[in-house]
């Protein structure tokens, strides 16, 4: 079972692990990011392209249950203003075993930085708004994983 | 060549439109000739493709470099290197 999607509602964590606890899996694996609100950011606003970011997500999640022997993986996506503290993007992969559940999840989380179409603007409380730059860091930890 | 061109982030705030439809002029064959020519064409286009390196496109929903033919597509994306999730 894969799951993706990119809403731009509120990510209800608790219904996701619910529908794998009920899959009878042997091993989960999240990642929740949020949004920082350090520097004094009031919001996160998140820009996508309709039809590839959603494609990108899928194209993740295939890849993810080609390279690791997973029974379930859910991988959602918000768009739109956000505050500091909300759920930006939960991460959930279930396998037989934790090796594979872990690996994956991590695995999603480095590439989501660099192959998914979004783009992040941030607004400040002194009123600075600004789109955010791709990191080197964040190219590294995506392609260590290979093509 | 009637072209559909959509803007993301930073380019479409700068190009002031989410999206518009373009004839395409002879001789814009390819992305960066149509970066080039969005650039001479106004004031907004002369600020959003200031900087051509720094942008990315993508033909009918796939990424494509600088020298992809336009001939044949529907809808040219052009937008900033993405920050992703």
């Amino acid at each position: 079972m894969i799951r993706v999607a990119v809403q731009q509602e509120a990510i209800d964590v608790a219904t996701e692990l619910d529908l794998h606890d009920a899959g009878g899996h042997g091993a989960s694996a999240s990642f929740i990011g949020r949004v920082r609100g350090d520097a004094g950011l009031t919001e996160l606003f998140l820009d996508h392209h309709p039809a590839m970011t959603e494609a990108g997500l899928a194209d993740l999640a295939h890849a993810a249950a080609d390279r690791w022997h997973l029974s379930a993986l859910t991988l959602i996506h918000r768009i739109g203003p956000m505050a500091p503290g909300e759920t930006i993007v939960f991460v959930l992969t279930s396998s037989a075993h934790r090796a594979e559940a872990l690996a994956a999840c991590e695995f999603l989380i480095d590439r989501l930085k660099t192959d998914v179409m979004l783009w992040k603007r941030e607004t400040f409380a002194d009123g600075r708004v600004g789109w955010v730059e791709p990191r080197e860091g964040d190219q590294a930890r995506a392609g260590k994983w290979g093509a | 060549m009637a072209l559909n061109i959509a803007y993301f982030a930073w380019v479409r705030e700068r190009m002031g439109v989410a999206d518009e439809t373009v004839d395409l002029p002879a001789g814009v064959a390819d992305v960066g000739a149509l970066v080039a020519w969005l650039a001479a064409r106004d004031a907004r286009g002369q600020i959003a493709f200031a900087e051509p390196h720094r942008i990315r496109a993508a033909i009918d929903g796939v990424m494509m470099g600088p020298d992809a033919p336009l001939l044949g597509a529907r809808e040219v994306a052009l937008f900033p290197p993405v920050t992703g999730g």
